[in-house]
């Protein structure tokens, strides 16, 4: 087996153009739909048109001076802002096709806040020529907007929780420049209280003043509550989050466990396919295993090339990409681990396929229209599609090792639970798809 | 074991038996075979092999024996069944009946298409195959065989840029690694020219006269005829013949009725190899229902 190992490494060395296709096309695919499922869109260009005068920028809350503009900023984070004068300007960008959206806020914002006699009304104006980024656009602003007005909301509740407060209790209060001392609900009861004492008991005055006396301490009491109710006006709904599976990987971190999964697939399940089907196209499988080598000794020796190569490959993908990426070097081990079982159950796949071809073409398109669908499968998320739907999906990915090895690498490389279930997992397909090899080969290769 | 160099012709069904020779009628015509010499017992002998592939039956059993240095052709129109019968003497497949006097490991095997790695020069396909089958000095087979197959020079070329004939004879050459004393090739010379043809018969001629027992498939009769000491004939699976090259053309002369007449004492060769004999050889396979 050892003789048969060293050919096979002689035949790679003397195969240079083949190698490289065969360790950069995987890679480089493997980055890219990394990357692409660890990036969101590109920021959307959006022209903005504030036509709020800059002397008019500021409102009064409940004493407290806000900049509307300044709620603008979160806004400015997820799009790509486009500043214009004028609201036609605004919508000829949209129109020319130069920016996706448009947003305007008008002149009288800053004035309808201030009042809060009528609601201030900002305009969007929408360009659909790209349904995935006009409904980005669409979904961020009125995110945005939605922010806004939670966060206005709450000032405007505050002022009138302390409005409130200075009713029930009294105390100064400055409106246009001027001072002015206000009894409140609590000082006006207990003046009622001493003139109540003054007057005759059981005399119709006394009875009406302690009428006025019950209300006052009555309206106070309510008005203790009304902090609490206009807190929740400012949020009737709050967001609780809790997370009841997977594990917190980070984005960039889960796009670097697909992108060593994608690129282990395709070396491990190229290489061992390859590597058997050449037997049979150099002639060489029958005059091997006429006593020279069992078949099983054979499979075995093709598991190992193909394991071993594209395990190396695929550690040293991983410590280039640590040097981008935040890595935990210190689960090292469990890398290995991980790109070892999934290497392992990828060569047994690929010696299936490679046991019902004849040719390494023919055995390398195979495993391309296998891999390509088995990748997409694994990664549908759920929800996504009908509840029966992804049962399906979950058996079929179940049945191919790349689910499982994404598993155990992202449990490997970012802590996301255990890694012995997908292990084990690994090590039962690569008994199933070893078994299946040898008895294709058995059944299709004399 | 004193059977002579000969095939069992008890196999023959359909009205070939008659023909065939049976053990120890072996006329000795054609190339001088070494059936009287001490060497002259069956170093392989196959009896009543039969294969089946579904409801069609490759072979019906068919049996055969061959000595020392003795130099077999089995030939047969395509689907005779020649190659399932190497196939068999050499174990890569089991037969569904009858058995092989030989473990396969004692049988060297050629197969028709070049089982070589073309990626790896002639030597280190050699030396791989050397030492896969546990030689004990590799290093030293491999010289020998480079020096056998006269192709030292082209030692370190890779077997992608040989011609049809060198190659033919690096697979060759691997066949004879274990120095089996039995030989098979399936149709050594199919796909190659004249001239390659002639060295790669050359060489296997050199084989037998140094005592190695070559049993070879081709459905060139002209070539049966002119290296083969006997001839098995196959249609259809059956044994229909075995004997000398020229006790083929008697067979065929009588069989036939039109093929071309021959005075007493007439060489046989030079009429099987004529192109009136295969036109006769057709005829006869076909007269048996071939």
């Amino acid at each position: 087996m050892r003789w048969l190992l060293l050919k096979d490494l002689r035949i790679l060395r003397r195969s240079p153009l083949l190698v490289g296709l065969l360790v950069l096309y995987p890679v480089v695919i493997a980055t890219l739909i990394g990357f692409a499922l660890s990036r969101g869109p590109d920021k959307p260009q959006v022209a903005f048109a504030n036509l709020v005068p800059e002397s008019a920028t500021e409102i009064e809350l409940g004493g407290e001076t806000i900049d509307v503009t300044r709620q603008a900023g979160p806004l400015f984070r997820a799009i790509d802002p486009v500043r214009v004068d004028t609201r036609e300007e605004a919508i000829a960008k949209v129109e020319d096709g130069e920016v996706l959206g448009a947003l305007v806020i008008p002149e009288d914002t800053t004035r309808k806040l201030q009042t809060g006699l009528e609601p201030a009304e900002i305009e969007v104006f929408y360009n659909a020529d790209d349904p995935v980024k006009s409904s980005y656009v669409r979904d961020t602003i009125k995110a945005q907007v939605q922010d806004a007005n939670s966060a206005l909301t709450k000032r405007l509740a505050k002022a009138a929780v302390e409005y409130l407060d200075l009713i029930g209790t009294g105390g100064q209060f400055e409106i246009f420049g001027r001072e002015l001392d206000v009894l409140g609900l609590e000082r006006a009861e207990q003046i009622l209280r001493e003139a109540a004492v003054e007057l005759p008991p059981r005399s119709d005055a006394r009875e009406e003043v302690e009428r006025v006396i019950a209300f006052a301490r009555l309206a106070r009491d309510n008005l203790d509550l009304s902090d609490e109710v206009l807190s929740s006006v400012g949020s009737p709904i709050s967001v609780k989050q809790t997370q009841l599976d997977g594990g917190a990987t980070p984005l960039s971190s889960f796009a670097v466990a697909i992108a060593v999964t994608v690129s282990l697939m395709f070396i491990t399940l190229l290489l061992a396919a390859g590597a058997l089907a050449l037997e049979r196209e150099e002639n060489a499988f029958l005059r091997l295993v006429r006593g020279l080598v069992s078949r099983t000794g054979l499979l075995l020796e093709k598991a190992g090339l193909a394991a071993v190569c594209s395990t190396a490959v695929c550690l040293l993908m991983l410590a280039a990409l640590g040097l981008f990426v935040d890595l935990r070097w210190e689960r090292f081990p469990l890398w290995v681990a991980g790109v070892t079982a999934g290497a392992l159950a990828f060569a047994a796949m690929g010696l299936a396929v490679g046991a019902l071809t004849k040719e390494v073409r023919a055995a390398s398109l195979l495993c391309v229209m296998l891999s390509l669908p088995l990748t997409f499968l694994a990664l549908v998320p759920s929800g996504s599609v009908s509840p029966f739907l992804f049962d399906v999906v979950r058996v079929v990915s179940a049945v191919f090792p790349f689910k499982p090895t994404l598993d155990a690498l992202d449990a490997a490389l970012n802590d996301t639970g255990g890694i012995a279930g997908p292990l084990l997992h690994l090590l039962a397909l690569f008994v199933a798809f070893g078994t299946a090899s040898r008895l294709a080969l058995r059944r299709f290769a004399g | 074991m004193t059977e002579p160099a000969s095939a069992v012709g008890e196999g023959s069904k359909g009205g070939g038996a008659s023909l065939g020779n049976v053990a120890g009628e072996s006329s000795g015509a054609g190339p001088p075979a070494d059936t009287d010499s001490p060497h002259a017992s069956a170093v392989l002998e196959a009896r009543d092999l039969v294969k089946r592939y579904g409801e069609r039956e490759a072979l019906r059993g068919v049996s055969l024996s061959a000595s020392r240095g003795e130099l077999v052709a089995v030939i047969g129109p395509n689907g005779a069944g020649k190659t399932t019968l190497l196939s068999i003497l050499a174990g890569i497949q089991k037969p569904d009946e009858g058995s092989v006097s030989r473990a396969p490991a004692e049988i060297g095997w050629v197969p028709q298409q070049a089982a070589v790695y073309s990626k790896l020069t002639v030597a280190e396909n050699l030396q791989l195959f050397a030492r896969l089958e546990k030689v004990d000095d590799p290093r030293a087979t491999v010289e020998r065989m480079l020096e056998l197959t006269d192709l030292r020079d082209r030692a370190g070329d890779q077997i992608g840029e040989l011609s049809g004939g060198n190659r033919q004879r690096v697979n060759i050459a691997i066949g004879l690694l274990g120095e089996q004393p039995v030989l098979l090739l399936d149709e050594p010379s199919a796909a190659l020219d004249p001239r390659q043809r002639e060295r790669v018969w050359e060489f296997v001629l050199s084989l037998a006269q140094a005592g190695t027992t070559v049993i070879y498939s081709t459905h060139n009769i002209q070539e049966a005829e002119r290296h083969a000491q006997r001839v098995l004939v196959l249609a259809d699976g059956e044994l229909i013949f075995t004997g000398s090259p020229g006790e083929l053309e008697i067979a065929v002369e009588r069989g036939e009725g039109d093929a071309p007449s021959r005075r007493s004492g007439e060489e046989a060769g030079p009429l099987v190899s004529s192109p009136d004999f295969e036109s006769a050889f057709v005829a006869y396979l076909r007269q048996r229902g071939h």
